[in-house]
């Protein structure tokens, strides 16, 4: 296994959620759950992620930043869409500022459900994310 | 006058899970303005009240935030059963105060684990979400959520707490507070945590009403004021202080929420020695008469302020909220004036914000 699935970075950015998910992510860093026995770290600069994790649906404001965060992180890249809002705008749908999930912007390659979504359901995402990092590292077929 | 600089901070910064955007004016370290920008997490949630019945209404005011959310619930619910004129069991009132007080517990264990993060002591912050998840235990035995729980309607609450579960969570509650008094220790007399929050981030009594400041950020500057006092659910029937410190400094208030989490298991403890037994809800029919009402529920962040309007369909007219963190915004671009660069994480850190409450 290649050194970049044995320790996937994550950065997460609340887009438009209630703070339910971000709170759950977070609840994932810390004790009980504790992904970093996996190696995952948690880091606010896009530059070091690998795994782009969003909760909540996109609105006008925020598209921009979204793109941004994306555009700044390394290739192979994948983003993890936590929370029902992150996967097709939840609860939130019908409102007049909510576009819709994060799949209208950038290509989604995990869709974690729920609302809020349960620790343990974010990280058999973040898991699943890792996997198809491998492969997406193998299909670029360079050195990491 | 040195050179002036502007540094954009946020949205996406690593001090909090929420986007807020603040352009700091600097002079060398020093902070001379600072102009938030906010908006990033809009959704429009109040209008959803034209397109969602009152009743399902709820699980959406639910979602205003996923941290208080159970109050958020409350205070709609409430303000509903204010225009339907009707008075719930008493059996749901104690219930919403219990879960409404471990709410406040969550809470203010939550902030004082970004706070530690804040100072970088993440030892400290890591046992303060230890010590959380056990309430989010309880949380799930009693409504099956960890932190969205769905479980208040409009004349009631919909699950009960038997009363095993209710003396379990007592006697869960019991065995925490002697772990976090030794926890919350550490905040309050440790020598290194002292040097990052006293005499930072003052905040006068003066200034305090001045600009409108609610909750902890409130009671820090010392003034006594504090909506449970005024008796909704079943804080009318259960006897506690209102918790204030005269330093108005980030000490004071970290002092004040600490004290507002050993408060709060002494209210839970009340409650449960005095729990009616009884029903669980008043049945409403019909759709909402016409009318209007406020309700104020005192969240962990401060007084929000619920207001309903019913034109006598079954969409509420209007819905509006006033959330803590909106009144603590104008106090926290007050206490940012000539403070260090590097103190202003620590600084948005003390009020507690909600990012989500504030921009619905």
């Amino acid at each position: 296994m290649a050194k970049l699935a044995k320790s996937p970075w994550l950065i997460h950015y609340d887009g438009s959620s209630c703070n339910g998910c971000d709170i759950e992510v977070l609840a994932c860093l810390t004790p009980v759950y504790d992904v970093e026995r996996f190696g995952v770290i948690n880091t606010g600069d896009p530059k070091h992620a690998d795994i782009f994790l969003i909760t909540g649906g996109i609105n006008s404001q925020n598209k921009a930043v979204v793109e941004q965060i994306y555009s700044q992180m390394p290739d192979p890249k994948v983003v993890c869409a936590v929370g029902i809002c992150a996967c097709n705008g939840g609860v939130f749908k019908d409102c007049y500022n909510i576009i819709g999930g994060v799949d209208k912007v950038l290509p989604v390659d995990v869709y974690v459900p729920g609302c809020a979504a349960r620790p343990d359901a974010i990280i058999d995402g973040v898991i699943k994310a890792v996997g198809i990092l491998e492969e997406k590292r193998k299909k670029k077929g360079g050195k990491h | 006058m040195g050179n002036r600089t502007i540094v954009p901070f946020g949205p996406q910064h690593p001090v909090l899970p929420e986007p807020i955007h603040l352009d700091l004016v600097l002079e060398d370290e020093k902070v001379i303005e600072a102009i938030p920008k906010i908006g990033y997490i809009h959704r429009g949630l109040e209008s959803l009240a034209k397109k969602r019945d009152f009743n399902d209404y709820v699980y959406v005011v639910e979602r205003t935030c996923g941290i208080c959310s159970f109050m958020h619930g409350m205070g709609y619910v409430e303000s509903v059963e204010r225009i339907f004129d009707v008075e719930i069991p008493d059996r749901a009132k104690y219930l919403r105060t219990i879960w409404a007080e471990m709410s406040r517990i969550h809470s203010h264990l939550l902030w004082l684990g970004l706070l530690a993060d804040a100072f970088g002591f993440e030892a400290l912050f890591y046992q303060c979400w230890r010590m959380r998840e056990q309430i989010l235990d309880m949380f799930e035995e009693s409504t099956g959520g960890r932190v969205i729980f769905s479980v208040n309607k409009i004349g009631g609450v919909l699950k009960d707490m038997p009363h095993e579960m209710l003396l379990k969570f007592v006697n869960n509650l019991n065995g925490m507070e002697k772990e976090l008094r030794a926890l919350t220790d550490v905040f309050l007399n440790d020598y290194t945590v002292q040097s990052r929050l006293r005499g930072v981030g003052i905040l006068t009594k003066e200034q305090a009403v001045t600009l409108g400041a609610v909750g902890p950020m409130m009671r820090a500057s010392g003034i006594e004021l504090d909506t449970r006092k005024l008796g909704y659910a079943a804080y009318g029937d259960l006897s506690f202080d209102i918790i204030t410190s005269k330093d108005c400094d980030s000490y004071a208030r970290c002092e004040v929420r600490i004290g507002e989490i050993f408060q709060a298991f002494d209210i839970i403890r009340q409650a449960v020695s005095k729990i009616p037994e009884g029903e669980l809800i008043t049945p409403v029919k019909g759709n909402p008469p016409v009318g209007e009402a406020f309700m104020r529920v005192e969240q962990p962040r401060g007084e929000a302020i619920y207001y309903s309007r019913s034109d006598g369909s079954k969409f509420l007219e209007r819905m509006r909220i006033r959330t803590p963190t909106f009144a603590n915004l104008s106090p926290l671009l007050e206490t940012l004036k000539n403070a260090e660069l590097a103190d202003v994480p620590l600084l948005i850190l003390t009020i507690d914000p909600c990012i989500s409450c504030t921009e619905r």
